[in-house]
């Protein structure tokens, strides 16, 4: 059961978190949408489940035109899937929106070049039947500062900050952030993150669409990888790097024997050239200890993959064509 | 039940009940920024308000004592030729404005605004409110700035046909609304003033608000008289004249109000489908 303390954040007294009663920031079974028509159909969603518990930090991750942008419309009621059943907080994304439990940081364009920062937020929360005060949201989203800037005058950062500063408004249970630090510098991404993680210390639910590896990597509780509109892993990072077969175990070993080695359990390429022995494995501890302890190994190092790995692994494409079907590659899932 | 892990302290509480806001969150900080923006824009306001002025200036003030009237003269009462031209541009200023408030879709489309108010409770057919409502308020200042101009240069009329040219000029203007908001929810906002500069410029000219139509043409007649413009400027101007009231006016007027509204209602649902 969910932990019965609410420690933060107002309640209303007539108020039930939906996560009490067991319901899912996000509920999407089978959802599939397609573009076009005829030999120019494209299917940009094809199939994804996707649950999502309250309180978890989500990156979609995927190469572009992985379908991340088009599932994140779906989720907001932007477009409605061909196929599929989905609900947010167990209501329907409209509903959601209209009761202000989910809100999102589009990753350009949405503001109005001659408004100020402050009245841009003012009016935005004037749309909503409950929000957070404009001035203690900027403050959160740190561009209090600005709050008498037009917006044309504001960097691509602060920009971005102030459509984050939106989003808070409505106080949603769902914060989506759509590629949320593309075009940005580093400084201004490291601020934009800063914030990000003060806020779902709070305990809201995020979801990120990102190609950045490293932000999944920093920021997501859970890695959603995405390919070609269907989810090809879904896990916490280390859980993901794991899938693309473990690590590689490298060493100088006159005596070692490829096929012993090949036996190991959990191995799964050895090469040997030279005295040097190259071993891909998902077990590495067992690889070290046969070539530590049965051969003459030394200079004996173990790699782990990263994420970029992974990715590459799980999300790349042989073929660059539409036409040819799926690659006949492994995947993880 | 025992599936889910708390995920975290505030999460109940962040997700907690809300309610949809009331009048599809119609509300005066709404409106109010609309109306604030609407003045803020220099090009707006110089098409609404200088510009009918300087026009009616232009051309108006050397008819301050020609009698429109040819028993009577201004001085026995009769209504100036530049009380005509005055109403004329008040429905020109009027209309300017209307037609910029409906068209400002095209840009807030065009820099996603639209797209980023569909994540709100807002409702569209408030969103169309402020936006008439919103050109309204700098309509009605054109409206009162040709007037009061009127006033100054020495246009003497009955409190009546000030009140009713003024009215009809000003909410008469809704045709232009509805146009604007039909045009800005097709064309792309690059192409928009493009488009409407021109329309603007020919829909005045042909509808008899720069020079009356009965100085025209015969042929130019023929097409200004199917004009909103001119079933406006006749509405606007009929307490003037004392003639016998213009019932085809009426019906140009509802009918084009009829067609661009339908017009903009198809136009936004093609719009919004495609977001």
């Amino acid at each position: 059961m969910t932990n019965p303390l609410t420690l933060a954040a107002p309640t209303t007294s007539r108020g039930v978190g939906p996560d009490r009663t067991g319901l899912l920031a996000v509920d999407a079974t089978g959802l599939h949408k397609t573009f076009g028509a005829g030999s120019r159909r494209v299917r940009a969603v094809n199939g994804v489940d996707l649950q999502i518990r309250p309180g978890e930090v989500v990156a979609f991750l995927g190469p572009n035109g992985a379908g991340k942008t088009t599932t994140i419309d779906m989720l907001l009621g932007l477009s409605k899937p061909d196929a599929g059943s989905l609900t947010i907080f167990g209501r329907s994304p409209r509903a959601a929106i209209a009761h202000g439990l989910v809100s999102a940081v589009m990753q350009a364009g949405g503001l109005l070049k001659d408004l100020t920062v402050r009245e841009t937020v003012a009016v935005t929360a004037s749309l909503f039947a409950q929000s957070q005060p404009v001035d203690e949201v900027l403050e959160r989203a740190g561009i209090l500062d600005l709050a008498g800037r037009r917006v044309e005058k504001c960097s691509g950062g602060q920009q971005q900050r102030l459509r984050f500063a939106m989003a808070l408004l409505s106080d949603p249970g769902l914060l989506i952030l759509d590629e949320p630090t593309t075009g940005m510098d580093v400084e201004g991404r490291r601020d934009f993150w800063q914030a990000i993680r003060a806020d779902t210390a709070r305990g809201r639910t995020v979801i990120f669409a990102t190609h950045y590896l490293e932000e999944a990597d920093a920021y997501a509780d859970r890695i959603v990888l995405v390919r070609r509109g269907e989810i090809v892993a879904d896990g916490t990072a280390a859980e993901i790097k794991n899938l693309a077969s473990g690590r590689t175990v490298t060493a100088t070993a006159g005596n070692a024997d490829a096929a012993t080695l090949a036996a190991i359990p959990g191995v799964d390429s050895v090469e040997s050239r030279a005295g040097k022995v190259r071993v891909r494995t998902k077990d590495s501890d067992a690889v070290a200890r046969y070539l530590l302890t049965a051969t003459d190994a030394v200079d004996l190092e173990i790699t782990s993959h990263n994420l970029e790995d992974a990715f590459v692994a799980l999300t790349g494409d042989q073929d660059e064509t539409d036409e040819t079907p799926e690659a006949p590659e492994t995947t993880g899932k | 039940m025992t599936t889910l892990p708390a995920p975290g302290p505030a999460a109940s509480a962040i997700a907690g009940r809300r309610d949809v806001p009331p009048f599809g969150s119609f509300n005066a900080t709404l409106l109010g920024i609309e109306i604030r923006r609407r003045f803020r824009n220099r090009r707006t306001l110089f098409f609404t308000v200088a510009f009918p002025v300087v026009m009616f200036l232009a051309f108006g003030l050397q008819y301050r004592d020609t009698s429109i009237d040819a028993g009577r003269t201004v001085a026995q009462g009769a209504p100036s030729v530049a009380a005509f031209i005055m109403i004329s541009m008040a429905v020109y200023g009027a209309m300017m404005a209307s037609t910029s408030a409906g068209g400002a879709v095209a840009i807030e489309r065009q820099l996603g605004w639209s797209r980023q108010l569909r994540l709100t409770p807002l409702h569209p057919a408030a969103n169309i409110s402020v936006k008439i409502l919103g050109g309204l308020s700098i309509g009605l200042v054109a409206v009162l700035a040709t007037f009061a101009t009127g006033v100054v240069i020495g246009v003497r009329l009955p409190i009546h046909v000030w009140i009713v040219a003024g009215t009809a000029a000003w909410l008469g203007s809704l045709v232009f609304t509805a146009m604007g908001l039909m045009v800005g929810y097709l064309v792309p906002s690059e192409n928009v003033m493009q488009f409407m500069g021109p329309a603007m410029a020919f829909l005045a000219f042909f509808g008899g608000l720069f020079q009356p139509l009965d100085q025209m043409a015969k042929p130019l007649q023929d097409i200004g008289v199917w004009t909103p413009t001119y079933g406006l400027g006749e509405i606007a101007r009929a307490p003037l004249s004392g003639e016998a009231f213009n019932w085809l006016a009426v019906g140009n007027v509802i009918l084009w109000l009829a067609v661009f509204g339908v017009g903009a209602a198809l136009a936004f649902r093609r719009d919004t489908k495609r977001v």
